[in-house]
Order: C-alpha cells, then sequence, then structure tokens
C-alpha cells in the first residue's frame, strides 16, 4: 500500500490534524512504508481465527449506576484554555 | 548516601543512619547535579522534603514498611494532584491534574517519597526517549547515545543512581528495553496487575505498569506496593496481591524449566555480542540447575507488523480527546471549531505521535478495517496461542530483551520502521498480557546487555525467584557507568 499526498490529507482531516501542503510529502513516504510492514499480515492464513480484543480475554465488570464523583467544576474548569459562566467556550457553531 | 539500592536504603534508613530528610535533601541534590541527562521534566523539592518529613515521624511512630521514606520518581504518564503531568507532550505542558494515579497513591500509601517526574517518549511513544518535547534524555552509559523508551528517564535516573526506584509503564517494551539498556531491571507485570487508573493512556489492551529498579529485590518491593485492585479500571484484576519478597527468599532455580525460542536467538539484526551475553546467562541458570529447553514461538516475526496496526488504532481513539477544549493546549485565534481542532492537534503534538494517530485512524477507517484490525486481532490470538502452548512444556522463557545494545542519539530517529524493530523481542509479550522483566546480564562493547524473563499470567513471583537468584550469582546488576556512584 502506498501513500500519496492527497490519501495523507484525508487521513489528516479523518484524524482532526491540520497537515501543511510542505509536510505531507514526508508524511507520505514514512506511512507507506509503516503500512508496507504492516502489509506482510495479509499474507498470513487466519481463516477461522476469532479476534483477540483482551489479552486475558475477561468480560468488562459492571458496577452500579450510582454516582461516584464530587462536584469539581471550578477545579476542572481551571484547567480549560477558555471558559465563562461555567461554560466552556468554542469558537461560534451556528450563527 | 542515596545512591544504593532500596533494601539497602530501607534497612539503612531503619537503623537510623540517617533519615528520609537527609536521605531526600541527598537525592535532591545528585538529580541537580545529574540536569546533564536530562532525566527529569519537573521535580518536585518541597513536596518531596514534607512526604519525607511525614515518613521519619511515621517511622518514630513505629509504622513503617519496606518503602517508607524511600525517594523515588514517577514517569510523567502518570497524573499527580496538583503537579504538572505533561506525558512528554506540548499538548499537556501546562496540565496540572487535579487527581492521582492509583499507582501514584499506592507508592504513597506505602512511604515512598516523590521527588520529581521523570522525562520519556511523548505519549509514550517511542523506543529512544527521543519524540519528548523536553529533548532527549542521555544514557549514563555513555552519553552520546540514547536509554531507550519510552520510559527513557526512569531507566537514566536509576542507572546513574539518581533514585533507587522509578516507575515506568510498558505498552510495547517500554519498562523492559530501557531497562536492558541502561544496565537496570524492569518489569511489566501481568495485564490489569497494576491499575491504569490516572496512568495517561496509550493503547488500552497492551498498557501496564510497572517498577524499575537496580534488583529483582527491589523490583518485588515496588510490585508489591503498586498492584491491587482497583475498581476504577475496569479491567484490573481483583486477585490478591502475593507477598513477592517472601517468594524470593523461597524460590530455588532447580528443576525449573526454561525455554529458549529459536525464533529470539536467530532475528535479523540481531547483534552477536548481545547473543553471546545472553547465552552466557542461560549457561549460569543452567549450573544453578535449571533445565533449559529449545522451543519454538513461529509467530514471532509478526508481532511488531500487529503492534503496529493495534497500538495506533487504540491511540487515536485515545488521543482524540486532546480537542484544545476542555484542557491542554488551544491554538491561537481559531477561525471555527473544526480549525481550533486541527491546529490544536497539529501545534500540540510531535511528529511520531501525528503519525501514529494517522496510521491508527486509517485502519480503523471504512473499508480497511478487516483487512488491518481485524486481521490484527486474529494474528494477536496465533501470537497468543504459542505462548500457550509454550508454557505446556516450559515455566519461563529466556532470551535477549532487545537486539542491540545502546545506540546513538539521532541514528534511528529519521526512519519509524527500523525504531519499531528495536522492539522485536519484548513486544508479543505485550500482545499476550504476559508478564515479563529485564535484568542485567552482561556487557557488550561497554554498554549493557539484558536477558528477558517472561512467565505465564500472573507469575510475577517466578519471574522474579529466577531474576534474584541468578543476582544473587552474577554481579552485572551492581557495575554502574563509569563516573556514577
Amino acid at each position: 500500500m502506498s501513500v500519496d499526498k492527497d490519501d495523507v490529507g484525508q487521513m489528516a482531516h479523518l484524524a482532526r490534524l491540520a497537515v501543511g501542503d510542505e509536510e505531507r510529502a514526508d508524511h507520505a513516504h514514512n506511512l507507506s512504508n509503516i503500512l508496507a510492514f504492516v502489509e506482510r499480515l495479509s499474507a498470513v492464513d487466519t481463516a477461522g481465527v476469532e479476534p483477540m480484543a483482551h489479552p486475558l480475554e475477561m468480560t468488562q465488570r459492571l458496577r452500579p449506576d450510582e454516582v461516584s464523583e464530587i462536584d469539581q467544576r471550578d477545579r476542572f474548569q481551571a484547567l480549560a484554555p477558555l471558559t465563562q459562566d461555567g461554560h466552556y467556550l468554542v469558537p461560534r457553531v451556528i450563527e | 548516601m542515596h545512591d544504593r539500592t532500596i533494601a539497602e536504603l530501607s534497612a539503612a534508613l531503619e537503623r537510623g543512619d540517617f533519615s528520609s530528610v537527609e536521605l531526600t535533601q541527598a537525592t535532591l541534590s545528585a538529580i541537580d547535579k545529574g540536569a546533564e541527562l536530562n532525566a527529569f521534566i519537573t521535580t518536585t523539592p518541597d513536596l518531596a522534603l514534607a512526604q519525607a518529613q511525614a515518613a521519619d515521624e511515621a517511622r518514630a511512630r513505629g509504622e513503617a514498611t519496606a518503602l517508607t521514606g524511600i525517594p523515588i520518581a514517577h514517569k510523567d504518564i502518570f497524573c499527580t494532584n496538583g503537579v504538572r503531568t505533561s506525558c512528554a507532550s506540548r499538548m499537556l505542558d501546562t496540565f496540572v491534574p487535579p487527581y492521582d494515579a492509583h499507582v501514584v497513591e499506592q507508592m504513597r500509601a506505602a512511604g515512598a517519597v516523590m521527588v520529581g517526574k521523570t522525562n520519556m517518549d511523548e505519549f509514550a511513544m517511542g523506543s529512544s526517549n527521543e519524540t519528548s518535547w523536553y529533548g532527549p534524555v542521555k544514557n549514563p552509559w555513555d552519553k552520546s547515545c540514547v536509554p531507550g523508551g519510552s520510559s527513557g528517564g526512569s531507566a537514566a535516573a536509576v542507572a546513574a543512581g539518581l533514585v533507587a526506584g522509578a516507575t515506568g509503564t510498558d505498552t510495547g517494551g517500554s519498562i523492559r528495553q530501557p531497562a536492558a539498556l541502561t544496565g537496570i531491571s524492569g518489569l511489566k507485570p501481568t495485564y490489569g496487575r497494576v491499575s491504569r487508573y490516572g496512568m495517561i493512556a496509550f493503547a488500552s489492551s497492551l498498557d501496564q505498569a510497572g517498577p524499575m529498579a537496580r534488583s529483582a529485590e527491589d523490583l518485588a518491593l515496588m510490585l508489591e506496593a503498586m498492584a491491587g485492585f482497583d475498581a476504577r479500571d475496569s479491567t484490573c484484576v481483583n486477585t490478591a496481591v502475593p507477598n513477592y519478597q517472601a517468594s524470593l527468599q523461597d524460590f530455588n532455580l532447580k528443576g525449573l524449566k526454561i525455554g529458549l525460542p529459536r525464533e529470539y536467538f536467530a532475528a535479523e539484526g540481531m547483534d552477536s555480542a548481545v547473543t553471546q551475553a545472553v547465552e552466557a546467562a542461560v549457561e549460569t541458570l543452567r549450573e544453578a540447575g535449571a533445565e533449559i529447553h529449545e522451543i519454538s514461538l513461529p509467530n514471532t516475526e509478526l508481532a511488531v507488523p500487529v503492534y503496529y496496526v493495534i497500538a495506533p488504532a487504540e491511540a487515536s481513539s485515545n488521543l482524540s480527546r486532546f480537542d484544545g477544549v476542555r484542557y491542554g493546549h488551544r491554538c491561537d485565534n481559531p477561525e471555527d471549531l473544526e480549525d481550533l481542532y486541527k491546529r490544536s492537534r497539529a501545534e500540540g503534538f510531535g511528529e511520531e505521535v501525528k503519525r501514529r494517530i494517522m496510521v491508527g485512524t486509517y485502519a480503523l477507517s471504512a473499508g480497511y478495517f478487516d483487512a488491518y484490525y481485524l486481521k490484527a486481532q486474529q494474528v494477536r490470538r496465533m501470537i497468543r496461542d504459542d505462548f500457550a502452548k509454550a508454557f505446556e512444556s516450559v515455566d519461563i522463557i529466556a532470551g535477549p530483551t532487545a537486539p542491540s545494545t545502546a545506540f546513538a542519539i539521532g541514528a534511528k530517529a529519521d526512519d519509524p520502521v527500523q525504531m519499531y524493530l528495536s522492539d522485536i523481542f519484548t513486544i508479543a509479550v505485550n500482545l499476550a498480557g504476559l508478564p515479563a522483566l529485564s535484568v542485567p546480564a552482561g556487557l557488550a562493547d561497554s554498554r549493557p546487555v539484558g536477558l528477558q524473563l517472561i512467565g505465564n499470567h500472573f507469575a510475577e513471583a517466578q519471574l522474579l525467584g529466577a531474576a534474584h537468584g541468578y543476582q544473587q550469582r552474577t554481579d552485572w546488576h551492581t557495575q554502574r557507568p563509569a563516573g556514577e556512584g
């Protein structure tokens, strides 16, 4: 699998990363090498092999649906780049 | 005063040779003198001295444990309440968490004194500690070389004798490979043994925290404090934590069945001096009564490709939380919301992190998911099954930790695939969720070589016992870089 500059643009868009035109050639080169490297998996016969998501194959625990956190809104919002009246601020989305 | 193992420091504190406050002062001054290594991102002298004072008071009340008053460092991936936690990324350069990771709570509850946060590869993505926003870490054995990664700052700090123990995390070898390259001991526990709560996530089905120190005995002391059930990590296993230190004394190498995977001794690009050192270590184990068997792990060469699908896929999902809205870096003057996301992430993340996010995004995207992600999960099971089969006939598996000794800073920085291959012997262990450790097993060209021991799930006590038995018969773990200690 070879990746070109347009593919890099598409991957970067899906990942919400701004990638300048000048960086795309470098990324295309490295990503092509990485994908070529993992490509060898396609030659492996995996017929009938169940995909494995958890190394110990345990099912995840459930817990009672109860409040476990206290209200620390001021502490958390102190970490935010921009807040106002207890809200996180982002550029206007709806005109 | 400070430059000893945890067990030795603990005994000295108990005898009253010095106080934890004195020990902590000596440690902080050693860290200042060792600043050239760039092993620390943040030091916390005031907090450390307060914790040391509290440790001395606890000891006076007769409440000391083995770790009480011992200065340690945490990898900067563990959230620390009120102390900047950067994950070595510009994204989190000013992030001060409002809570502690479970590992941090556990170590403090055991009385350990936190002296600072260690340097690492950005978001733990790297094998050389060169992807850190705060610059590379130098290997105390040869300052032109990398210490390995991603827990390179913890490894360098312990190797240089700045601290006796440090925490690390291991997603594909990030505790064991730097331990090998800096001549220290490091353990990756079984997946789920140590809680991941408050440990900034990279690849959640692989990430595991563990101890880094100068002996297997010290690893046992630290693991016992770090491990334990925590309901806040849904994959943390609810089984009792053994008394690892006591099990060291009871362990006997005689009759232990050790498997040598032939694929680990015939790998491409293997440094023959590393092979020789590891073979000599195996001979020591044989002389101590272990039975050596040749085994096969036939899918060994597929582990790195599987990892470089699964880890980036999980990372692309985990790192989507860094959006410049609730915390972390935000770009100046965003035009609109999409511009805010894209530029904040582009400015906040380094090149390797961006590469992995894009690879993972690609592997998970419509039309490619089955060919990459599902396929990798299938081969992951085949790799796990290879180990399960091997453990039907042997107790532990031995081999090299890394294919070479420490390499020069910059040597592999421009070639991601070559860098990835430095984890060829460590990655399969994470895919299978197994415990494994690295201990120093010799020098090649004056640089340390690591012996890796791999155990079955939850066989940490056996691994530590075997490593301790090896260290009773050899002195590689006591050797120090020139000019240190």
